[in-house]
């Protein structure tokens, strides 16, 4: 492949210089995977290359003749060199394969997976629209965006692509569990699943009674500000200071709550926390 | 004869006879890592009669070491074992004595109190032990009686444990390039703030997981000098607990020897997480922590393992507060025997001097090693 662009580099920095009776009449522009032809003028026969991204063409050809591409032939968008060589004559020129106009795909990125409750403008989303060959399609086209979060709650806007790109911004909202993020363009769509989880602990609250000769810690069901259960595996801190020691364990939320057990020292200040979160304290007598 | 072949012969010779004078009269120490009698010295004293045992100790030499106590009949030479290098795999299992010292603390014509302490060479650091020995005339000589710490019984029972557990499906090759892979967990660095110490520049902080699933975490630290040029950069290598559960916090500690506060502008921090497959168990309960002033200032408690399972290795970090809650320390120590289902193992972190002044509280947390993976 590269010695042979090399070759077609080389034959067309020649080519203006052995031009003499041959010419080429191209098309200003082929839509990817159509169907396209060229025309040359001269007698004799001839080699026809011609060269873009990712894509090398060489057709024997009879001068001064109609040369056809069927369909599906260029398919990579970009710009296209054309070399003609043959019986003492050359000619070169130039065509653009474009992206066809219909959307055939789009990629669409939203981020984050995971995200807190509650949080303005925490969802973007991007689409880059392809054809049916996947080349980013440049023309301005419009995409919906729809978020459905658990609570059936829809939010939705329509961006246009800007050189077949288009993003937009989404809240989370309040409520736990799993949004649906659709990006669409026509009949193509493209759909990401949002988890929305629970946010920090909120009005942590410990209770305490004897058990034994220890104590039995254990919190209400821990809950986020928006209501939601904060899930199992959560970490507790429970903390007891008595007589200038201490004595700390962290506990996993397990069914909603914390529970341990930890010994029991008179005028004992316990406390709870929960990462950057405080509970209540207690102050145990017993 | 050529000169070759003289000189080989020679060669030849001299190698033969250095290897029967090696053999016949070995050096001490060559004899000690042999498995002979070599550096023993006569146990005509009680430091003396210590100081062979501890280089038995050295050198594993088990059945010389427990032939020679003088209590020998109260336990068994696999109990003395144990005592020493634990009952189930933890640090010691992969340590060996680099050197002991031995010290004398209370001598009388029949009996004598002498305190060896072992230095042990661990994959995570050196790690000291101390055993006061009482030590007994026989005869012309000494013995020492081992003070055995008698292994600790778990009474067979079943422990049902249903704590969560996370696994992860990472994204897979044949996906889409748009699709998402799974979101690395969100960690919030809660305090930061340099130290100037006499060894160099340290950097204390908490990092906190604020997300609802597991963290492997660990912390890096580029220095930036006054043209906001980077001069030095430094991870936390241990000195932090890698595996950080939904709002768990721990403290990390950055070490830059050498480097001086004055030459920083500023300091870039960049936490890293990445998510993990782990478990939310074993739980362990940090029990009677005390904070005891200097001289020898330390943090000392208990860990009690409230799981079923056996934690081989555990990992004690402190963090140390001043009045105003900034943190002016962060220290550790792993504990050097496998924490049995609730079964107290102490554990004592030290403080220095001149900041244990300033300790006005402590937080602790345990980071723990199961064999068979990380918990």
């Amino acid at each position: 492949m590269r010695a042979v662009a090399a070759f077609l580099l080389m034959i067309g920095v020649a080519a203006p210089v052995c031009a003499q009776s041959s010419e080429l009449m191209l098309p200003a522009k082929v839509e990817a995977g159509a169907a396209f032809s060229i025309q040359s003028t001269g007698t004799g026969k001839g080699t026809l290359y011609i060269a873009g991204l990712g894509q090398v063409l060489k057709r024997d050809v009879q001068l001064g003749e109609t040369t056809w591409f069927p369909a599906g032939t260029l398919y990579n968008a970009g710009h296209y060199a054309v070399f003609l060589a043959g019986n003492g004559s050359a000619a070169s020129g130039a065509f653009d394969v474009v992206p066809v106009s219909q959307p055939a795909d789009l990629s669409f990125l939203a981020r984050p997976s995971r995200l807190a409750v509650g949080l303005h403008d925490g969802i973007t989303g991007a689409v880059f629209l392809f054809d049916a060959y996947k080349n980013l399609i440049p023309v301005s086209m419009p995409i919906e965006f729809r978020l459905t979060s658990p609570s059936s709650e829809t939010q939705s806007s329509t961006v246009v692509t800007h050189n077949g790109a288009a993003w937009t911004v989404m809240d989370s909202t309040a409520k736990q569990g799993t949004d649906k993020f659709v990006a669409s363009s026509g009949a193509i769509s493209s759909t990401r699943i949002i988890g929305q989880v629970p946010g920090d602990p909120c009005g942590l609250k410990m209770s305490a009674k004897p058990a034994g000769r220890q104590i039995q810690l254990q919190t209400d069901p821990v809950r986020d500000c928006s209501g939601n259960a904060v899930p199992d595996g959560t970490i507790v801190t429970f903390t007891e200071a008595y007589n200038g020691a201490q004595s700390t364990v962290d506990v996993p939320l397990k069914r909603g709550i914390a529970q341990v057990e930890m010994p029991a020292h008179a005028d004992a200040t316990i406390t709870v926390a929960s990462g950057v979160i405080l509970g209540n304290q207690i102050r145990w007598e017993k | 004869m050529n000169k070759g072949g003289l000189l080989a012969g020679m060669l030849g010779a001299a190698t033969i006879g250095l290897v029967v004078i090696g053999t016949v009269w070995p050096v001490s120490s060559a004899r000690a890592y042999a498995g002979g009698q070599g550096l023993l010295r006569s146990s005509s004293t009680p430091e003396a009669a210590v100081q062979n045992l501890g280089d038995q100790i050295r050198a594993q030499a088990w059945q010389r070491a427990y032939e020679s106590l003088a209590n020998k009949a109260q336990f068994t030479e696999p109990e003395f074992v144990g005592d020493l290098m634990g009952y189930y795999p933890n640090l010691r299992t992969y340590s060996g004595v680099d050197h002991v010292e031995v010290f004398p603390l209370h001598a009388s014509d029949n009996d004598a109190e002498v305190q060896l302490k072992l230095y042990w060479s661990t994959v995570v650091g050196p790690s000291v032990s101390t055993r006061d020995l009482h030590v007994v005339r026989d005869g012309d000589h000494w013995v020492a009686e081992w003070p055995i710490v008698k292994r600790p019984v778990v009474p067979p029972q079943v422990i049902p444990v249903n704590y969560l557990r996370w696994d992860v499906i990472y994204r897979g090759p044949g996906d889409d390039w748009g699709t998402q892979d799974v979101e690395s967990p969100h960690v919030r660095i809660v305090d930061m703030h340099p130290v100037q110490r006499a060894e160099g520049l340290v950097i204390l902080g908490e990092l906190l997981n604020e997300d609802v699933v597991p963290a492997y975490v660990s912390v890096t630290a580029t220095l930036l000098g006054k043209d906001q040029t980077p001069f030095a950069t430094e991870g936390s290598f241990d000195k932090i607990s890698h595996l950080l559960l939904p709002k768990q916090v721990t403290p990390f500690l950055i070490q830059f020897p050498g480097a001086s506060l004055s030459d920083v502008q500023s300091v870039r921090m960049t936490p890293f997480s990445t998510l993990v497959p782990a478990s939310a168990d074993p739980v362990i309960e940090i029990d009677n922590e005390h904070l005891n002033p200097a001289p020898g200032a330390s943090l000392t408690g208990q860990l009690i393992n409230q799981s079923g399972q056996v934690v081989n290795v555990a990992h004690v970090l402190g963090t140390f507060y001043d009045s105003t809650g900034h943190v002016v320390w962060i220290a550790d120590q792993y504990v050097d025997s496998a924490l049995l289902p609730q079964t107290p193992v102490p554990f004592e972190i030290h403080i220095p001097e001149d900041l244990a002044r300033k300790v006005s509280s402590e937080r602790t947390v345990v980071a723990s090693y199961t064999a068979g993976g990380v918990s």
